[in-house]
């Protein structure tokens, strides 16, 4: 079955199950996020939606607004990546709070910018799947992650394409972060399972009627 | 009047005289003009991907460089163009995320641009400019106008094609 067909016939108690594992996850990457920096940082309900994948890159303001991503690709049972993003101004304060260096990558990314960057989206992406993987039972195999600063429309673009969304419509697990920190951090989590392993976390879930 | 005219992802619009045709954060995917310089008549495919699925019977043939460009030729057409005076500028099909282990499956900027390349060639339509592959995202602006396409990024000055 092709996967617009696929994705178009997930009905609602498939979303919410989604839904409620992804929640989970951001919780575990919040409390590691946490930790990291040494500030209360919360998680929102994540949003699960489909998405046209034209429209995707208007979740994060526009596709020539500039981000920071990581991406970490996904091996094992289920495949694809996820993909963890920040603006420029939340980019600088994460890295400033964890290498207690004023930053700006606008100005240069450096070795220094881009390691603690793939740090950070590291551990929050490792949390996150963590999550994933005990709920689900199933092995998830985090790769090494990448790292780009520019356009998100680009970004985000080669994520959905090369993960195996090719279809006219994205599956999107979005979830924003809530800090008592006095600067917002504009960030969100991508979960981009390829067509097959939708089905998988579907099956595993017990909400698959197929 | 001239109108700002957006092509979304797997999109398709064609505009003339003092029109501006604007795709933004191309990254793999490449944003493909023909112009023809005589009736100032120009149109701008957002491609996604290099072929129509053999398996698939319906899907939306802007999103492939092969459909892509015929549904652009059609258009063209339907607005007087004449195909031999046609000519093609690129930009685009970049590998935005360096990654440890890639294979040839992933890289579909790449592949994007042979696929366009192909199809020109078998239309017989020159390209007369190309700024393509590399680790970075553009977004392309074509003016109708002079036939150029003007190429922005974040980390470099701009390119006129």
């Amino acid at each position: 079955m092709p996967l617009d067909d696929e994705l178009s016939d997930l009905n609602p108690l498939e979303l919410d199950a989604l839904k409620e594992v992804a929640s989970i996850g951001a919780g575990n990457a919040a409390t590691s996020l946490s930790r990291m920096i040494d500030s209360k940082i919360e998680m929102s309900v994540p949003k699960v939606d489909i998405l046209p994948v034209a429209d995707v890159p208007e979740i994060i303001g526009g596709a020539e607004k500039l981000i920071a991503a990581v991406l970490v690709r996904i091996e094992g049972e289920i495949n694809g990546g996820v993909l963890f993003t920040l603006d420029t101004a939340s980019a600088n304060l994460l890295i400033e709070l964890l290498t207690g260096m004023d930053i700006n990558i606008e100005e240069e990314m450096g070795e220094l910018e881009a390691s603690a960057l793939k740090e950070i989206g590291n551990i929050l992406t490792g949390a996150n799947l963590n999550a994933f993987s005990k709920m689900l039972n199933i092995k998830i195999k985090p790769q090494v992650p990448a790292l780009a600063y520019d356009m998100s429309g680009a970004i985000l673009e080669v994520c959905f394409i090369e993960l195996g969304q090719v279809g006219d419509y994205a599956l999107v697990i979005e979830t924003d972060f809530l800090s008592d920190l006095e600067e917002d951090i504009n960030g969100n989590f991508f979960l981009i399972p390829n067509p097959d392993s939708l089905q998988v976390i579907l099956n595993k879930l017990g909400v698959s009627d197929v | 009047m001239s109108k700002r005219i957006r092509v979304r992802m797997a999109d398709i619009k064609v505009g003339q005289a003092d029109d501006i045709i604007i795709t933004s954060g191309l990254g793999s995917c490449i944003g493909l003009t023909l112009y023809d310089s005589r009736t100032k008549v120009g149109g701008m495919a957002h491609i996604m991907l290099p072929k129509f699925p053999a398996n698939k019977k319906k899907g939306n043939p802007a999103k492939y460089a092969d459909t892509a460009i015929e549904m652009l030729l059609e258009q063209l057409e339907s607005k007087g163009i004449n195909k031999r005076r046609l000519e093609a500028k690129m930009a685009g099909g970049a590998q935005m995320f360096n990654l440890v282990n890639t294979n040839s499956k992933m890289r579909i900027g790449a592949r994007n641009i042979e696929a366009v390349k192909e199809e020109l060639n078998n239309y017989k339509i020159p390209l007369l400019g190309s700024e393509v592959g590399e680790n970075y995202g553009r977004t392309m602006e074509f003016y109708t106008k002079t036939g150029e396409a003007k190429i922005k990024t974040v980390k470099h000055d701009d390119i006129i094609l």
